[in-house]
């Protein structure tokens, strides 16, 4: 079997929840060896988070967990105690990455800063990943995944039908923004790796969970940023609609495609009005031609119009949820989903990833560990210690 | 300053909209040379048009958006229907590192630009091809945009009230999948240092989105129950909410964790109604997470969002205003840190846009040029680059090859 694209890449990961894992795990499923450390007894957040099989909560059967952990080798560690600051420090000498997502300032408090890891180890990347960077008014802030989306202005940006007055915004579904983070802490740290190999050097890469949510709508805020006060636009027709068994979204966005939706709908006289002629006069007419498709739409049925509508080459998509997605034949024939054993939670289907790469593919070499899964293996065979050094260390709290 | 990590990477892009250009964006803010290929008869359509319908261009080079896509980039303008320029295309896949696109899949194929007739002439060379579901499967000639890959991506449908419609939400998710494209873009570029092999990625826009709620399928897989939609609520936080501030429809969000936060919370709002028993524990919170917000809602309607959020800030609870626009570009934050940077564009004079969403402390990433006009490096990309003499360019140009 072929390596991975990221062979050969030794990443340490000090990170909870979403995030920061994720960024590791991005790299993991490509081929970097991934050491996560986990503070005893509990060990990361997103094992008590669930979703959990039945709903009964279990520190092994976490889903978010699986998921933003697979690839991964996994120990115990507390660096608030000194041996176990001396243990990060010398996994940290072993390792081309860290990646951390610590409250700025917590990680010189423990002796673990950039600084003093690059004096150990000088070809060190250490990706700091926090709500607003390290910097700034708001580096102290508290925020959740709520206030960053929110925060970031994701939720008042709508591109094809404006937002109802008096309602409140809505947060992005699921963990989006802190997946957004993650990526983008991915995309810097392999950029970070690549000018390494140039220069044998590491560096500090300060992420803005913030920042990088506000870049992913860098239309929109520039155009704020140089007009406050710009037009506001009627929005696209069609846009959602409703369907007999749930929702469609159609993006007619070019006169083609339109025209292919007017054939779609069986070439109803309405829309050979003047009103309906091209993308200007739709919009303006929104309010009126709307109505319409919503009316069509809604005897419809989604899966048979994305069928028919995509013939046609019409922009179409059926809202699907989880289960619908992981039914899709598309998805099935690419092989998106793929079973994973686990020795607790047991075999499961998981989502692989989006990007096919043809010498070195997405592969699932293991689960997510259980807690301090490789503590021995690691402390043992890497750093050296005795196998009875284990049972001290676990007794003394440090791992 | 030291290299730029991308420094000396080429890139041959063919990517237009918003999901593609994202992806070169990223890798010329971090130091590759971006050759962006378009002609007159095929512009990326950014140039003249919003997908918000507003006003259609007539100009090629006055675009905001465009201008906000395309920075570092340069142009190059090739009509694809003629012969000569496809060759022009492998003579500059030839000196180039990556080709990045995402046309209808099998377009470039039928021009004889697919994967393997570059790979013949450059054997490293890294191609990525974006589309909205992959293109492979019965499905690959299939189109969508942003909103379209957020139905089918499973977003929208986790996304809005909880008595209300989904949300297809829109740019970001273009720019996700764009995020996507420029991370796998990169990690082939790692294996290619390592081993000299280049490789063919193919990315399913739909897919990316997908991998970004991921939890939620490892859900389903578990309990055969889909997530639906929430609204501002948490699973287990309360309370976790969006509430209403003083002036016309501006909002603040509040959510506590842990019973520390709460009494904080309690402290600053000093309502003796939420000493009642059945809010002591997070359980119960939750539980009456309904009479809760009211009564949070009654003491942030008097304040603006601000003063909320540095008040609870202060006291340790994690709040928020949540920005729009207008109130976004004028937060501390942003400003302090210099997010947004003025851009010169020689056409549309002075802009501040987003700069690089990452802060490197030895390579810095950054907006060295504005975004190209069009056919602005077409002399540096057919003379200096391929070394064609002028009066060959003019012969092109003349036949509308350069175009």
């Amino acid at each position: 079997m072929s390596d991975g694209a990221l062979q050969g890449v030794r990443l340490l990961e000090y990170g909870q929840l979403v995030s920061a894992p994720y960024c590791a795990k991005l790299l993991a499923d490509l081929g970097a060896e991934v050491i996560k450390i986990e503070e005893p007894p509990a060990g990361d957040p997103a094992r008590r988070r669930g979703p959990f099989p039945d709903d009964i909560p279990h520190p092994e059967k976490s889903g978010l967990f699986l998921y933003v952990n697979t690839n991964k080798l996994g120990v115990t560690l507390d660096p608030s105690t000194p041996t176990g600051r001396l243990m990060f420090q010398r996994l940290a000498q072993q390792a081309d990455v860290l990646v951390e997502d610590r409250p700025p300032g917590e990680m010189e408090r423990l002796g673990l800063d950039y600084a003093t890891l690059s004096d150990l180890n000088p070809g060190l990347i250490v990706t700091s990943i926090t709500p607003f960077g390290q910097t700034g008014p708001y580096k102290d802030y508290k925020c959740y995944h709520l206030n960053l989306y929110h925060a970031s202005g994701h939720s008042s940006f709508f591109y094809v039908a404006p937002k109802k007055d008096k309602e409140p915004p809505i947060v992005g579904g699921g963990w989006v923004g802190e997946y957004d983070a993650g990526l983008m802490a991915a995309v810097a740290t392999v950029a970070a790796l690549l000018a390494r190999l140039a220069t044998g050097e590491g560096q500090h890469i300060d992420i803005s969970k913030f920042e990088t949510m506000v870049t992913l709508e860098r239309v929109a805020v520039s155009g704020y940023a140089n007009n406050p006060d710009p037009p506001q636009l009627p929005g696209m027709v069609a846009g959602l609609l409703p369907s007999q068994d749930g929702h469609v979204v159609i993006v007619p966005a070019q006169n083609h495609q339109w025209d292919a939706l007017v054939q779609l709908m069986g070439n109803p006289p309405w829309a050979q009005e003047e009103r309906c002629r091209n993308e200007v006069s739709r919009a303006l007419n929104r309010d009126d031609i709307q109505p319409l498709l919503e009316e069509w739409a809604s005897q419809q049925y989604k899966e048979d119009l994305y069928v028919r509508g995509q013939e046609l080459s019409v922009p179409i998509g059926p809202v699907r949820n989880a289960g619908e997605v992981m039914q899709w034949p598309q998805a099935r024939h690419r092989g998106f989903f793929a079973e994973i054993d686990h020795p607790v939670a047991g075999r499961l289907e998981y989502p692989t990833a989006a990007y096919g790469l043809s010498e070195t593919p997405w592969r699932a070499r293991r689960a997510a560990p259980v807690l301090g899964e490789h503590n021995e293996e690691i402390y043992c065979h890497r750093l050296g210690l005795a196998p009875g050094d284990l049972v001290r260390l676990a007794g003394a709290g440090v791992i | 300053m030291s290299r730029l990590p991308l420094a000396g990477v080429r890139i041959v892009d063919f990517t237009w909209a918003w999901a593609g250009p994202q992806a070169t964006l990223l890798l010329g803010m971090l130091g590759a040379e971006i050759i962006k290929i378009e002609s007159r008869a095929r512009l990326d359509h950014t140039r003249l048009r919003s997908l918000m319908a507003g006003p259609t261009l007539a100009s090629p080079d006055h675009s905001v958006i465009f201008a906000d896509l395309n920075v570092n980039k340069l142009s190059l303008t090739l009509n694809l229907t003629h012969a000569e320029a496809v060759e022009i295309i492998k003579r500059l896949v030839k000196v180039s590192d990556v080709v990045a696109e995402n046309m209808r899949p099998g377009v470039l194929q039928r021009l004889g630009l697919g994967y393997e007739a570059l790979r013949a002439v450059k054997p490293d060379i890294i191609m990525l091809s974006s589309s909205a579901v992959g293109s492979t499967g019965p499905e690959r000639t299939y189109v969508g945009y942003a909103p379209n890959f957020a139905a089918l991506g499973g977003i929208a449908h986790i996304t809005g009230p909880a008595e209300g419609p989904p949300t297809p939400l829109s740019g970001a998710i273009d720019l996700r999948v764009g995020t996507t494209s420029a991370f796998a873009i990169l990690a082939a570029l790692y294996h290619r240092a390592r081993t000299g092999r280049g490789q063919y990625i193919d990315l399913s826009s739909t897919e990316a989105i997908s991998a970004m709620i991921g939890d939620t399928f490892v859900e389903h897989a578990m309990n055969g129950h889909s997530p639906g939609r929430a609204g501002n609520r948490d699973r287990t936080m309360a309370p976790h909410n969006c509430y209403p501030c003083a002036e016309d429809d501006r909002w603040v969000t509040i959510a506590v964790a842990t019973d520390d936060e709460w009494r904080a919370l309690c402290a600053v709002i000093a309502d003796p109604r939420l000493e009642d028993e059945r809010f002591s524990d997070g359980y119960g919170r939750w539980l009456n997470q309904d009479e809760l917000d009211q009564i949070i809602s009654e003491w942030t309607a008097s304040r603006s969002p601000q003063e909320v959020t540095e008040t609870l800030q202060a006291a340790g609870v994690a709040a928020m205003p949540a920005h729009d626009g207008r109130s976004l570009v004028r937060d501390p934050q942003l400003r302090e840190r210099g997010l947004m940077e003025w851009v010169e564009h020689p056409l549309s004079g002075r802009r501040l846009m987003a700069g690089p969403p990452w802060r490197f402390s030895r390579t810095p990433a950054s907006i060295r040029q504005p975004a190209p006009l069009l056919g602005q490096h077409n002399h540096y990309v057919l003379h200096e680059l391929l070394g064609m003499p002028e009066e060959e360019i003019q012969r092109l140009v003349d036949e509308g090859v350069v175009d």
